[in-house]
C-alpha cells in the first residue's frame, strides 16, 4: 500500500507541501488559520483555472503559452462589452461570451499545429506575441474599471460565511466554488470518458494513436480550444477578482502556471499528468508565494525559490521515470 | 544539400527584396551611412544570442534562458566592474578590471551552461522544461543580487566594447563576426559539429554509432550557455548597465532568427550562414519599420504572423518534397 503511494508523484508533493506548511506555521501561526487558507483559495482560482487547460494540454503532448494573451483578449472584450451595456448582461453570459471567444483562439492554435506540424511551443510563442501585439495596439494599454454593480458584488458572495473575530467576513467564495465545478468536471472528463482516454492515448504515442484510430484533428481541436475556454473563463475570475482589466496584467505569467502544472507530474512528453497533481502543484505554488510573504522574505527570492523547487522536483521525476525505464529493460532481456 | 543551397538563394532574393521594399517606403533616410551604423551595433547582440539557441535547436533541444543567464552574468560584471579600485592597480581605462569582470561573467554563463546540460543529457529532462526551470532560477538570482535595481557606471575600456569603432567598423559586428566563424568551424569541420547534427536528426542511431550522446548534450548547452555571456559584454557595455529584467522581448526573436535561416526545429538541419542571413533581414525590417514610426507592439505581432509564415512554407515545402521522393 505504502509503497504503491510512493509510485505516484502527487504523493512527494503532497509530502512537499506538509513540510512546507509546517515550517511556515512554526514561523509565523497566522499561515494555518482558515481566513488565509479561504483567502489563498480565493486569489488561486484565477492560476488554478488556467493550470486546468494547460494539464489538458500537456496531458496531450503539447505545450500552450499562448492562453495569457488569450485571456488578455477576452477580458478586454467582456470589459469593454461590460462598461457600454453592462445592465443588459449576467455572470452567465459574460462567461459564455470570454469562453466562447477564448476557444475561437485556441482553436486557431489547434489548426496551425495539426495541419502544418509545427512544433507547439513555436505555435504557440508565435501566436501569444500576435494576440499580445494587436490587443495592445488597438486598445493603446488602457486600463479599463468601473464595471457595473452586480459584477462587483461577486467578490462578496460566499457559499458558507464565517466572522473573525473582529468581524470582518470570510468564508469559501463562490470564485473558488466556481474553480472546483470545473475542477471536477475537468477530473471527470480525463478519468471517465472516451475523449479524456483518447487524450491519453494520444500524448503516450500519437503514431499509435493514430493507426488505433483516433481522429487527431478533433483531439487537437478539443484539447486547444478547452485551453482557449478556461483561459476565458480564468480572465473572468481575474476581473471579479480585481474589478480592472489591464492589457498588460497577465502575460509574463504563462510560465508560473506553466511549472505549477508541471509540479503536479504532468510530463511535456505527454501521456501523464492528473487533475490531482495539477491542483496540488498549484496549492505548493500558492503556499511558497505566500509563506515567504508571511515570513517576511524580501519578494524578490520568491523566484529563486520557485526555479529551485521545479528543477528538484522535474530532476526527481525524470530519474525515477529513467530508473523504472531501466528496471523494466532489464526484465525484457531475461 | 541541394535543399540548403536553394533555401539561401531564397533568404538573399528576400533579402534585396526588404532592401528594396524599405528603400521604397522610407527613401533616403533608409539609405543613409547612418543608419546602417547603428544597425550594425544593434545586430550583434541578437545575433549572438541567436546562435545560442541555434545550437540547441540543432540537437532538438531549446534553451529558453539565454536571456536570463546573459543577464545574470552581465549583472556579474558589472558588480566586478563597478567596484572600486584604484586606477593604476588597473591598467590604463581598467583594461584590467574589466578583463577580470569578463572572465567571471563567461564563468558564470559556462556554469549555467553546463547546468541545463547536466538537467537534459544525465537526468533526461525534456530541454523545454529544464531550461524553464534554470530560466526562472537564474533571473530569480539575478532579482535578488540587484534588488530589482540598475546597475550602471563602467570604466572606459568597457564601455570601448560596445561603443567603439575599429577601422570604421563598429567593435560589436567584430565580435559577432568572429562568433560566427567560431560556431561554423564548430559545426562543419569539427567531430563535435558532425556529432551535434546527427544526435539532431536522429538519437538512437546517434547513440549506436558509438557517440556518447550526453558528453555532446553538455558540449551543446556550455556552448550556449557562453554565448549568452559573449552577448552579455555587448549588451551591458551598450547600456552602460546592468539589470534583471534587460532584452526579455529577445527570447521570441532568436526563435524566429533560428527558424527564418532554416534552423529546424525538429533538430538536424541549419547553418550559421542561413542564420545570418535571416539575422540581417530581420535587422532591415526593425529598422525599416522604426524610421516609418510603427507602433513597437504592432512590430512584435508582426514577428509572430512572419514566424508562422515562414514555418507553414517550410512545412508545405517538405510535404511536396515527400510526395516528389515518393513518387
Amino acid at each position: 500500500m505504502i509503497k504503491k503511494l510512493f509510485s505516484h508523484h502527487e504523493t512527494f508533493v503532497f509530502l512537499a507541501i506538509v513540510i512546507f506548511s509546517l515550517i511556515i506555521t512554526f514561523i509565523n501561526p497566522s499561515f494555518f488559520t482558515l481566513e488565509n487558507m479561504f483567502d489563498l483559495l480565493k486569489s488561486y482560482s484565477l492560476m488554478g483555472t488556467f493550470a486546468i487547460g494547460v494539464l489538458f494540454v500537456l496531458i496531450s503532448g503539447g505545450i500552450d503559452i499562448s492562453f495569457t494573451a488569450i485571456a488578455t483578449i477576452t477580458g478586454y472584450v467582456i470589459a469593454v462589452l461590460l462598461l457600454q451595456n453592462g445592465e443588459q448582461l449576467n455572470i452567465v453570459t459574460v462567461f459564455l461570451i470570454a469562453g466562447g471567444i477564448g476557444s475561437l483562439l485556441g482553436m486557431v492554435n489547434a489548426f496551425i499545429i495539426y495541419f502544418f506540424n509545427i512544433p507547439s511551443i513555436i505555435t504557440t510563442i508565435a501566436t501569444l506575441n500576435i494576440y499580445y501585439g494587436i490587443l495592445t495596439v488597438l486598445s493603446k494599454g488602457k486600463w479599463l474599471y468601473g464595471f457595473p454593480e452586480w459584477f462587483g458584488k461577486y467578490t462578496q458572495m460566499y457559499v458558507f460565511k464565517l466572522h473573525t473575530a473582529n468581524g470582518t467576513p470570510y468564508g469559501l467564495s463562490v470564485i473558488t466554488a466556481f474553480w472546483f465545478a470545473l475542477l471536477l468536471i475537468a477530473w471527470f472528463i480525463l478519468r471517465y470518458t472516451v475523449l479524456g482516454r483518447s487524450i491519453y492515448a494520444m500524448g503516450g504515442n500519437i503514431a499509435s494513436a493514430k493507426r488505433a484510430g483516433f481522429n487527431l484533428l478533433k483531439l487537437h481541436l478539443f484539447v486547444y480550444s478547452f485551453m482557449g475556454l478556461m483561459a476565458g473563463f480564468a480572465s473572468v475570475i481575474q476581473a471579479l477578482l480585481v474589478q480592472t482589466v489591464a492589457p498588460n496584467s497577465l502575460v509574463g505569467k504563462e510560465l508560473d502556471v506553466l511549472a505549477a502544472v508541471v509540479l503536479g507530474g504532468a510530463s511535456l512528453t505527454g501521456g501523464t499528468g492528473s487533475v490531482l497533481g495539477a491542483v496540488l502543484g498549484v496549492a505548493l505554488i500558492a503556499i511558497m508565494g505566500n509563506g515567504l510573504t508571511l515570513m517576511h522574505v524580501p519578494s524578490y527570492w520568491y523566484k529563486v525559490v520557485i526555479g529551485t523547487v521545479i528543477l528538484i522536483s522535474v530532476g526527481a521525476s525524470a530519474y525515477r521515470h529513467k530508473v523504472s525505464t531501466r528496471r523494466r529493460v532489464i526484465i525484457e532481456v531475461e | 544539400m541541394e535543399r540548403k543551397y536553394t533555401e539561401f538563394l531564397v533568404l538573399s532574393a528576400i533579402l534585396a527584396g526588404v532592401i528594396g521594399m524599405m528603400w521604397l517606403l522610407n527613401g533616403s533616410d533608409f539609405m543613409h551611412l547612418g543608419n546602417f551604423q547603428s544597425m550594425a551595433f544593434q545586430l550583434p547582440e541578437l545575433g549572438i544570442l541567436s546562435m545560442a539557441m541555434m545550437i540547441t535547436m540543432l540537437t532538438a533541444g531549446i534553451n529558453l534562458s539565454i536571456i536570463a543567464s546573459a543577464n545574470l552574468s552581465g549583472i556579474v560584471m558589472a558588480i566586478i566592474l563597478t567596484q572600486t579600485i584604484s586606477p593604476e592597480a588597473t591598467g590604463p581605462g581598467g583594461i584590467g578590471l574589466v578583463v577580470l569582470a569578463i572572465l567571471a561573467g563567461l564563468f558564470v554563463s559556462a556554469l549555467i551552461g553546463l547546468l541545463n546540460g547536466f538537467l537534459v543529457a544525465y537526468l533526461e529532462i525534456s530541454p523545454i522544461l529544464a531550461t524553464l526551470g534554470t530560466m526562472i532560477l537564474v533571473s530569480g538570482m539575478a532579482l535578488a543580487i540587484t534588488k530589482g535595481y540598475v546597475i550602471s557606471g563602467f570604466p572606459p575600456a568597457m564601455l570601448a566594447i560596445g561603443n567603439s569603432s575599429i577601422f570604421g567598423l563598429p567593435a560589436p559586428i567584430l565580435i559577432f563576426a568572429v562568433g560566427v566563424v567560431i560556431l561554423s568551424v564548430i559545426l562543419r569541420h569539427t567531430p563535435l559539429g558532425a556529432r551535434i547534427y546527427l544526435l539532431g536528426s536522429n538519437p538512437t542511431a546517434c547513440f549506436y554509432s558509438g557517440v556518447n550522446n550526453p558528453q555532446v548534450l553538455m558540449r551543446t548547452y556550455l556552448i550556449s550557455g557562453l554565448y549568452s555571456g559573449i552577448a552579455a559584454v555587448i549588451m551591458i557595455s551598450r547600456f552602460n548597465s546592468a539589470k534583471a529584467d534587460y532584452g526579455e522581448s529577445y527570447l521570441l526573436l532568436t526563435v524566429l532568427v533560428s527558424v527564418l535561416g532554416g534552423v529546424s526545429a525538429a533538430g538536424g538541419f541549419g547553418r550559421v550562414s542561413g542564420l545570418v542571413l535571416a539575422l540581417i533581414i530581420l535587422q532591415i525590417i526593425s529598422s525599416g519599420l522604426n524610421l516609418m514610426g510603427v507602433n513597437t507592439f504592432l512590430t512584435v505581432a508582426l514577428w509572430g504572423t512572419v514566424l508562422i509564415v515562414v514555418m507553414v512554407i517550410q512545412s508545405i515545402i517538405d510535404r511536396l518534397q515527400e510526395k516528389r521522393r515518393s513518387v
